[in-house]
């Protein structure tokens, strides 16, 4: 009988440690996920061949361009002239800023190029146009 | 004997699902951390004020035009030629700089088709400048 005992025991296997390896595994999850914080304007995104992606999300802020130049920072409607404000601040608290720019693929170059001096003057100089992957 | 056994069983709290919801917890999450990444085209801006003479033979001009045409160095060049031409300029020159110059009603998806036409020829000097 004593011998059998011995053996019942190593069939065993233990899981009591289980949850401890998951909730590890779930900690590291949550703590590198930045959930989406705003939704910004409808925009079709134009195409591009040579696509990179960006590495971090932490420090991306994201700059609206509708289909008819409406500009949106965090889902508020702003002037052109207030992106440099806006992107300045940003730019304090976040010295590795980059600047995610989704404008609409039939917005007309003069607002991008007018976002493109605010940027320079609030000294946020990273940007990336996002794109769709073009499959011509 | 017996009596005792059974208040220790009592005791117990109960554990066995403690890892079902951790799983759901830890699913939920690595769904929600791979939706949607973000792509694009990274492009670093010339820095402000930073006004400085290059000499012109370590330039080409691209302009682009309302209607999606371009002109490389005063000569008519297909969009998708664009990347051909540019490693031509590459070999030739590895220090050349792409200045990028856009029309006012330009339309963003053919300044973008130029960028990336300039990038898969592996060019690394790209200057924007300001549109007339």
């Amino acid at each position: 009988m004593a011998i059998k005992k011995k053996t019942k025991l190593k069939a065993e296997i233990p899981t009591s440690s289980m949850p401890d390896i998951i909730f590890m595994l779930l900690i590291f999850f949550m703590m590198t996920t930045t959930m989406r914080q705003f939704e910004g304007l409808k925009v079709i995104l134009p195409q591009a061949r040579k696509i990179e992606k960006v590495e971090t999300k932490r420090h991306v802020s994201y700059i609206f361009v509708g289909r008819d130049g409406v500009i949106s920072v965090d889902d508020k409607l702003i002037q052109v002239n207030d992106v440099r404000k806006v992107m300045y601040s940003k730019r304090v608290a976040d010295p590795q800023l980059i600047v995610s720019i989704r404008a609409d693929r039939n917005v007309q170059m003069g607002v991008i190029s007018q976002i493109h001096n605010e940027l320079r003057e609030a000294d946020a100089l990273r940007v990336n146009y996002s794109a769709t992957t073009a499959n011509y | 004997m017996l009596v005792k056994n059974r208040k220790r069983k009592k005791a117990e709290i109960p554990s066995s699902s403690m890892s079902d919801i951790a799983f759901l917890l830890l699913v939920f999450f690595l769904l929600v951390s791979t939706i949607d990444p973000d792509k694009g085209i990274g492009f670093v801006l010339p820095g402000k004020g930073g006004e400085f003479k290059v000499n012109p033979k370590n330039i080409t001009n691209v302009l682009v035009n309302a209607s999606g045409q371009v002109l490389m160095n005063d000569k008519e060049v297909q969009p998708r030629e664009i990347s051909r031409e540019a490693q031509r300029l590459l070999s030739q020159n590895s220090l050349m700089i792409f200045s990028v110059q856009t029309a006012e009603n330009t339309k963003y998806q053919d300044y973008i088709k130029v960028i990336d036409q300039l990038k898969l020829a592996n060019a690394t000097r790209i200057s924007i400048a300001d549109s007339e």
